[in-house]
Parts: structure tokens; sequence; C-alpha cells
């Protein structure tokens, strides 16, 4: 009785939220079937806002996965001054709205901001521009490697790193044929989920963006900016794009996702 | 290790500093008056009052679907085990889009909330919706069962089991869970843009107001009400470890 009533409850709760809404946007997308919401998602603007979208994440991945795992072999294996501050500021972008992480980036490099003129006199558009579209994605999407890669470079421990070194191995070679082996897994499930928050980030690209048709617009700016123009059929194939991308985030976590068990 | 720390300084650091600057240049009066604007007062007053109603919503219902995708069996589990992700990896935009197309005017099943608070609700659940399942979910997988089954021996009934063995015992993780929810929640932009319809006075969140203010080129205005954020937002994660400090300690003791 008690089994079955919370079940239902909870089962009804997903459903309703997650399960009926996200089925109802793939049903209106091929209301009209597939030959609609194909040109819609193949137009010109459409198309760059697809590769624009790649581009930003193929940057800002490989920054934040390179910054992660240094980070986190900071934090866990050494001792410096502010190694609390440097602790909390990672995880400051969890807790900040993207809104305001636009805003900031508009009063460093925008017209008046502190490099703004700097920017613009050596003839460098960050704002309004893939640069300080970019510089926003890195911050948004910069906690989840090194949140990670921490517990698992924690738990390993460091005998067989001090193993390696006291049989001559240099740190790079220690690094290489010992860390990274063992954090592999978790660097992997920290990409997965940096890869998700750069392909959809949506409010800090919003501001730093200035919404450029063609030019400054990632596919979630598309998305919204066909949905304004009424234009549902093209708002409902770039989402459904979207969602593609992130059932696909969601396979890639299934596979990566670290065992509770040896957490 | 100077690299890190360089990299964090230039990408995290120093942006919020630049929004603290501004807001502090207008001066103290200066500050004052745009934070206690009647619209920014209001913004502020719903996201709050539908942050705390999303972080208690979530805090039950977190802890029965939790429940469920641990101590039940049924067919499909897997498969709802893994959606649980979603809203993470959906893009927050075709959040809102989706639930505007279920329950907006032109929605098939003939509910329609759009434009109103009950739409920001809504659109903070579905991108909460992970946070506490998942600091939950491996608690309550570890949780010995022996302690369970001792006081069903002595006659206790399964509401009086919970509430007395299982829930001090989930009580922590569910904070965490809560934590991360209300500071996803108040900050929360693009989920709702589409489906709050963003009127002034009514539902309008924090967050499409800094939006505003920006877009009418009041940048020192929105940087006063994002420090306003930024202060509550912390304060209330403080609390909220604090309150999750001392309960371990409590039971611990």
């Amino acid at each position: 009785m008690h089994r079955w009533l919370l079940r239902g409850l909870g089962l009804g709760y997903l459903a309703m939220l997650l399960a009926a809404p996200v089925g109802v946007v793939f049903w209106r997308a091929f209301e009209h079937g597939i030959g609609p919401a194909w040109d819609a998602v193949t137009t010109p603007d459409a198309r760059h806002a697809f590769y624009l979208t790649v581009l930003i994440a193929a940057i800002a991945v490989p920054a934040n996965t390179v910054f992660g795992v240094v980070c986190a072999i900071a934090i866990v294996r050494r001792r410096f001054p502010g190694k609390g501050i440097v602790n909390a500021l990672v995880d400051l972008p969890l807790a900040l709205s993207p809104v305001v992480v636009g805003l900031a980036f508009l009063l460093l490099y925008g017209r008046g901001g502190w490099f703004g003129s700097w920017v613009s006199d050596h003839g460098i558009q960050v704002v309004f521009a893939l640069p300080g579209m970019v510089l926003a994605t890195i911050f948004v999407s910069l906690p989840f490697v090194v949140r990670e890669v921490v517990p698992v470079l924690r738990e390993i421990g460091t005998e067989q790193e001090q193993a390696a070194s006291t049989l001559g191995a240099s740190p790079l070679q220690t690094f290489a044929r010992i860390t990274l082996p063992s954090i592999r897994w978790a660097v992997a499930y920290g990409v997965v989920l940096t890869t998700a928050r750069a392909l959809g980030e949506f409010g800090a690209v919003s501001v730093v963006s200035g919404h450029i048709v063609g030019k400054t617009e990632t596919l979630t700016l598309h998305v919204e900016e066909r949905y304004q123009s009424f234009d549902y059929v093209g708002a409902y194939a770039a989402a459904v794009v979207l969602a593609m991308l992130a059932i696909g985030t969601l396979l890639a976590m299934s596979v990566f996702r670290p065992k509770e068990a040896t957490r | 290790m100077g690299l890190a720390t360089a990299y964090l300084s230039l990408i995290v650091l120093l942006p919020l500093a630049a929004v603290t600057w501004k807001a502090a240049k207008s001066g103290r009066t200066g500050f004052w008056q745009v934070v206690s604007d009647p619209q920014a007062v209001s913004a502020l007053k719903l996201t709050l009052v539908v942050s705390v109603a999303v972080c208690a919503i979530n805090a039950v219902m977190g802890t029965v679907i939790a429940w469920i995708l641990v101590r039940d069996r049924f067919p499909g589990q897997g498969a709802v085990n893994a959606i649980i992700d979603l809203p993470f990896a959906l893009p927050t935009i075709v959040a809102g889009l989706t639930l505007l197309t279920l329950y907006g005017p032109r929605g098939p099943a003939g509910v329609n909330v759009a434009f109103t608070r009950t739409a920001v609700l809504l659109a903070l659940l579905f991108v909460t919706l992970p946070f506490v399942i998942r600091t939950v979910q491996p608690v309550l997988l570890e949780l010995d069962r022996d302690m369970e089954e001792a006081a069903a021996s002595l006659g206790a009934g399964s509401f009086a089991i919970f509430r007395r063995i299982v829930f001090p015992n989930l009580f922590p993780a569910i904070l965490s869970g809560v934590a991360l929810a209300f500071a996803r929640a108040i900050g929360e932009f693009g989920s709702v843009v589409l489906i709050s319809g963003n009127l002034p006075f009514k539902t309008e969140v924090a967050s499409v107001y800094i939006f505003g203010r920006i877009e009418s080129g009041d940048a020192a205005g929105a940087a006063a009400e994002s420090v306003v954020l930024l202060v509550i937002t912390f304060g209330v994660l403080l609390a909220i470890g604090t309150l999750r400090r001392w309960t371990t300690r409590h039971d611990r003791a």
C-alpha cells in the first residue's frame, strides 16, 4: 500500500514535470512532418548558430579540462597560501546567476569597462563577439572537471606516485604513467558535464553576445529568437537538436558515471 | 600551480571584482536608491519566496524519488534513474520551452499557466530536480538496514521507522541538495524567461530584472542588484552549511 503510494507519487511527479513536457516538444517539432523541421534547422542562420555553439564548446572544454586537472592536483596534493580561497572560488560559478556572469564581462571588456579601451585600442572586440562568449562559457562550465577529479585524487593517495619518483621517474612521467590513468574516468565524466554546460549555456552568453543573428547567435539564443519571432517550427526544431545533444550527454554520463560505492 | 591560480583569478575573480566595484562606485545613497526601487524589491521578493518553495518541494519529492529508486523495484527503473539528470543536460532555454509547450497557451493538456507565478515555480522545479535526488541516493544506498529491521521487530510502524531512523540519517544529504537547489533557483534565468512573460511586479524574477537593467544601459543598477543577490545567496548557503554541520555533530554526540 505504502509502496504503491510512494511509487505513484514519485513517478507521477517525474512524468508531469519531465517526461511529458519533453515528449511534447518532440511531437511539436515533427507535427508537420520531418521536412519542415529539417528545413528549419538547415537555414544559414541555424547552421551558423550550430557552428558557433560547437566552436565555443571546442575552446572552452579543453581549456577547462587542462585547468581542472591542474587545479585538482593543486588542491589535493600541494600546500600553498590561499588554498581555501581557491577551493571556494572553484565552486563559485555554480552559485552565480548567469546574468551576473554576463554583466561582469561587460563591465570588464565593454565600453567604459576596466579593459574596454585597452582591447578596443588593440583592435580586439571581446564583448558582442566570440571572445566574450567564450569567456562567459568558460566561467559557467569551470567547476565540473575539478569537482569530479578532486575526490578521486584524494582516494588514490600518494603511495604509487611516491614509489614512482623514488624509482627515478620525473614529475611528468609520474603524472603520465601513474596519476593520469587513475583519474581518467573522473576526467572523462567531468568533460561530459563541462560539455553539456558549455553547449547549453544561455543567460551569460545572452548578455555578452548582443544577439546579432547569423553572427553572435548560438543555438540556445537561436531557439529564443525563433520563438520570439513566432517561428514555432524553427524554435522547436532547434530545441530538438539541443535536446538530442542532451540525451547524448545523458548516455555518456551513464557510461562514465563514477560508481557510488567507490566514491 | 601559479597557472591554476592565475586562470582562476582572470576568469572568476576579476569579473566579480568588476561587478562589486561598479556597485560600490554608485555610493551608499545611489546603491540604496537602486535596491529599494519597488520593481527591484518586488522581483527579489518573488525570487526568494519561489526559491524557498522550490527547496521545500524538492526536499520532499527528491527524497521520495530517491527512495523509490533505491528501495523499490519496478520495471523501467534504470530508465527513470537515467532521465533524472536530463534537467542538468538540457539547456535552460529548452527546458523553459518544453514547459511552455505543455503548460502554455497552445498546450494539448488544456492547462495554461504561462505568465503566472505558477509558471516560475514550475520552471525552477524543473531545473533543480536532480539536486536532492542525487545527494540523497548514495546515502540511502549505503544506509545499513539493520537498524530499521531492529526497529520493526521492536514494533515500530513504518512511519515511526522513517521519522526516527531513516530521516535523521538522510537529513544532512537533504540539506546539501537543498543548498544546491537554492543556489540554482535564486539565479535562474534561461528557463524562466520564456514561460514567465517577465511581467514587472508580477512574474519578474531578480535575474530577469538585472537583465532588463543591462539592456536599458543601466550597468550600475544591474551591478547593485547583482551584489544584493550575491550577498543573499552566500548568506543562505552559509546558514544551510552551518545547520548541516550542527545537525551532523549532534547526531554523533
